[in-house]
């Protein structure tokens, strides 16, 4: 206790502009969260069973957070910081405070003044949320307490040992996906046959059972005590000793294990979960497209989602014995060959006055072919023809011979899906590295020294266009057959950034981040229309969306699963330095020495 | 017939004459310096030859063909190459590809090769790769070896300037413009590429039209020179001829002052 004493601040020696900085963000966060309504509105989730539901958690861990920055030091090499100790924790205990304070300010709001005009949460509901049924000065007495305690928490994290911390992360974390994940993991359980399992974590009611609670806990808290960096060790051994071939021997195995594993989990897999690798299927064919465009060649195409439904709706006029104008009821596989010539067609048409731009102004020209072409699928004008805002219904479901693609087994659409997703990664993996791909690599660094070193920038930027425009209208023909109608509201420029952000996220340019950011961002949020994972945040995908995309570009630029390449132009700056502490220069000076 | 032949060329920017009334041609295996005080209209003669600025009149004919009205790519594939006086490589890409990608025009798979992987794709990138450490080996060791995997970026300012010329070489042009290519070098730098230019010529036979500043360069290398002021040519001839004319003197440092008589 000695050393702590003498290293740390005095108690009351703080920092208390910084404290009042963090402690106002804290409460706005409270408010702003509040208002958005995710705790209203999440509150019939319930996590553990008569203790937390998903509503209240969204408001407690902000000041954990929050109390955990505000206890943080800034670590600077030479200099001595004073030891963490007790003025931390107070820290951190008047930031919870402060956010706890802008919490009893609403409740008081909510009370006397309406608002509710412009803020639709601000009702009773939200209030009876935030005073547990019960009158302001309980809600008060609660929220304060839990405020400075969990404040204090936050702040203690920087105090115990790694080891502890690990711990603590693993049981919390590990916690919230199994609350959370509960009907996937309900859904796998009857996959398998365990069933038991199921009922043994859950209640009834919904919701993990506190003993399971605290079974499951400790359990994932002993996790890290038994790998304790085994693993860690065992990769970097790896890493050093392996040889080329053994490396490629190695990829060959996992790749062909990953392989195993999508072709059979299927099977074992219930309805819900199928029904959402079908989705992310989906999305990651059209993400698949526009990496081509955007990550590789570098056209910013907004207007993305148009080759989506001209692949929607060819297949609709195709193939529906209810088309309005033009039914030839052709067989998909038919109807296929004619969705590749009308994507070329489209890609061409979209492509050759667009193409010529540059940037920005590209981007905004695309985005208005995208509502073009949206708006011509609902205009009266085409509606003896495509069936306007009505769409086309009846679209049958693919006939493969022995079997068959249909919405209501999903797990037949995911087949299809992945067939096409193969095609779509075999296609960039080979592009990438041809000569094609190179000329998109040139125009996407420097356009007009791309052209005077003999590229055809137009006929390389079109048919980067057009192969991107195919594999999106693949993506529009199964979806068309899977869900079996087509509607212009399917095909809205929401779906063009959707899969934009789920490009940039995932790592512009790189395949493995596509695949990566589709399923993380639709399979867990889901998509425009599609539920994912957390089907509850299903109103606040946006706000999530937009909350990790503004994360990503301050934090991660380059993506998650970003390619060397990427991360070598953001972070030229490192990288220069790497080279220069390496043996680069010492090579250059050595020549110019002997020739003097 | 000489390889490039300009006529009353003329560019106008917004009522300033940037070039004006240009006229002279280029011999097939000349090295020709073009010099000249700064603003002088030198740059502006190399984006016009390569298509990047259109002409505001007169002709330019290279081989016999005009090459007015064409995209730069296609004045590239008809044999014109050139450099950046402010080193423009591609930065993100290895120095391989920076040489890779410009063989572009004279190369032919498109979708399908790659697609299917076809014996004349696999044949035409070997042979692409190939001819590229050939070409970036003709600066010794400078750009081959772990440095072929290295981005653009990260090569020294002298080593930029080599790969900008092997980029030019590796489109396989029979005229080569370099703007400014020692700018920036230290003098064993300067002296090395000084002889590396004339070995392009003999060697590897491009015509050559060099801008720069370095008149030692100038002397060593050109069989002519041509002096350009506000985008007049105002004396052109051997080095020696031009370096004694008084109006070339006087463009460079200004009329002396006349004694008050």
């Amino acid at each position: 206790m000695m050393t702590v004493a003498l290293g740390s601040r005095k108690l009351f020696d703080q920092n208390w502009k910084r404290i009042l900085f963090w402690g106002g963000i804290c409460a706005l966060s409270q408010v702003f969260i509040c208002l958005v309504g995710l705790p209203s509105e999440l509150n019939r989730r319930i996590l553990i069973e008569s203790t937390l539901s998903l509503g209240y958690l969204f408001i407690l861990w902000i000041p954990l957070v929050f109390g955990y920055i505000v206890s943080k030091m800034v670590e600077l090499e030479g200099i001595e910081n004073p030891k963490p100790g007790a003025a931390d924790l107070l820290s951190g205990a008047l930031t919870g405070l402060i956010g706890s304070l802008g919490l009893v300010l609403l409740m008081l709001g909510i009370e006397n003044l309406d608002m509710r005009d412009p803020l639709i949460n601000w009702n009773p509901k939200l209030f009876r949320l935030l005073t547990f049924e019960n009158s302001i000065a309980f809600g008060s007495l609660v929220w304060i307490p839990v405020g400075v305690g969990l404040g204090t928490f936050g702040a203690f994290l920087h105090q115990i040992s790694a080891q502890i911390r690990k711990m603590i992360t693993y049981a919390t974390f590990g916690l919230f996906s199994f609350a959370i994940l509960e009907d996937v993991i309900d859904d796998l359980s009857e996959g398998f046959r365990l069933e038991w399992l199921n009922d043994l974590i859950y209640a009834k009611k919904g919701g993990m059972t506190v003993t399971s609670t605290i079974i499951i806990a400790v359990l994932l808290a002993l996790l890290p005590l038994l790998v304790r960096g085994k693993l860690k060790t065992k990769v970097a051994t790896y890493r050093s000793d392996v040889t080329p071939e053994g490396k490629r021997r190695n990829s060959i195995i996992l790749f062909s294990t990953i392989a195993v594993l999508v072709i059979v989990l299927p099977w074992f897999l219930g309805g819900i979960v199928n029904e959402l690798l079908a989705n992310v299927g989906l999305f990651l064919l059209l993400a698949l497209g526009l990496n081509i465009v955007v990550g590789l060649a570098g056209l910013l195409d907004l207007g993305y989602v148009a080759f989506f439904a001209v692949g929607g709706y060819t297949t609709a006029v195709f193939t529906s014995p209810n088309s309005p104008w033009f039914s030839p009821e052709t067989h998909f596989g038919i109807s296929l060959l004619v969705v590749v010539v009308m994507a070329t067609l489209a890609g061409l048409l979209i492509g050759a006055p667009v193409i010529r731009m540059r940037g920005d102004y590209l981007a905004i020209v695309t985005l208005g072919f995208g509502e073009i072409i949206r708006l011509l699928f609902l205009s009266d004008w085409l509606k003896p023809y495509l069936g306007g805002s009505q769409g086309i219904t009846n679209i049958p479901a693919i006939d493969l011979g022995p079997w068959e693609v249909r919405g209501a087994d999903p797990r037949s659409v995911f087949y299809m899906v992945l067939a096409f997703c193969v095609i779509a990664i075999y296609i960039s993996w080979r592009l990438q590295g041809s000569r094609l791909g190179r000329a998109w690599m040139a125009i996407r660094e420097d356009e007009s020294v791309a052209e005077v070193m003999g590229i055809n920038t137009v006929n390389s930027k079109l048919m980067a266009f057009v192969v991107g425009a195919v594999l999106a209208s693949f993506s529009g023909a199964v979806l068309a057959a899977k869900v079996g109608s087509v509607f212009p509201k399917s095909f809205e420029i929401l779906v063009s950034i959707i899969i934009l952000v789920v490009v940039i996220v995932g790592g512009m340019g790189s395949i493995t981040g596509v695949m990566v950011g589709s399923l993380v961002l639709i399979g867990i949020l889901g998509g425009p229309r599609q539920p994912g994972l957390l089907q509850e945040f299903q109103n606040y995908k946006l706000l999530i969306y937009g909350a990790l995309l503004v994360f990503m570009m301050l934090k991660r630029p380059e993506g998650l699963v970003p390619t060397a390449r990427r991360t070598r132009e953001l972070h030229q700056e490192e990288y220069l330095q790497d080279a220069w502490l390496g043996d680069d220069e010492t090579e250059e000076t050595k020549e110019v020495g002997e020739k003097l | 017939m000489s390889l490039l032949e300009i006529r009353n060329l003329q560019v106008t920017f917004g009522g300033l004459d940037a070039l004006s009334n240009l006229d002279f041609s280029i011999e097939e295996g000349e090295i020709v310096s073009v010099i000249g005080p700064n603003g002088a209209g030198k740059t502006t003669f190399f984006n016009t030859i390569s298509g990047m600025i259109p002409p505001t009149s007169g002709e330019i004919i290279f081989n016999g063909e005009s090459v007015l009205g064409l995209d730069p790519n296609q004045i590239t594939e008809m044999g014109i190459a050139r450099t950046f006086q402010n080193v423009r490589l591609f930065p993100n890409m290895t120095v391989l590809e920076n040489v890779m990608v410009s063989q572009h025009c004279r190369t032919s798979q498109l979708l399908m090769g790659a697609l299917f992987q076809t014996k004349a794709f696999k044949q035409e990138e070997k042979e692409i790769r190939e001819r590229s450490i050939e070409i970036l080996g003709f600066f010794g060791t400078r750009l081959i070896g772990y440095r072929l995997d290295q981005p653009a970026f990260a090569l020294s300012y002298a080593n930029r300037r080599r790969l900008e010329i092997a980029r030019a070489m590796a489109t396989q042009p029979r005229l080569l413009l370099l703007d400014e290519p020692v700018a920036g070098m230290n003098p064993i730098e300067t002296a090395e590429l000084t002889g590396l230019i004339s070995r392009l010529r003999d060697e590897w036979g491009f015509t050559i039209v060099i801008i720069e500043h370095d008149m030692k360069v100038v002397r060593d290398v050109s069989d002519r020179v041509v002096v350009l002021d506000h985008g007049v040519p105002i004396a052109q001839g051997a080095y020696d001829e031009v370096s004694t004319n008084p109006d070339v003197i006087e463009a460079y440092l200004g009329r002396p002052v006349e004694a008050k008589s």
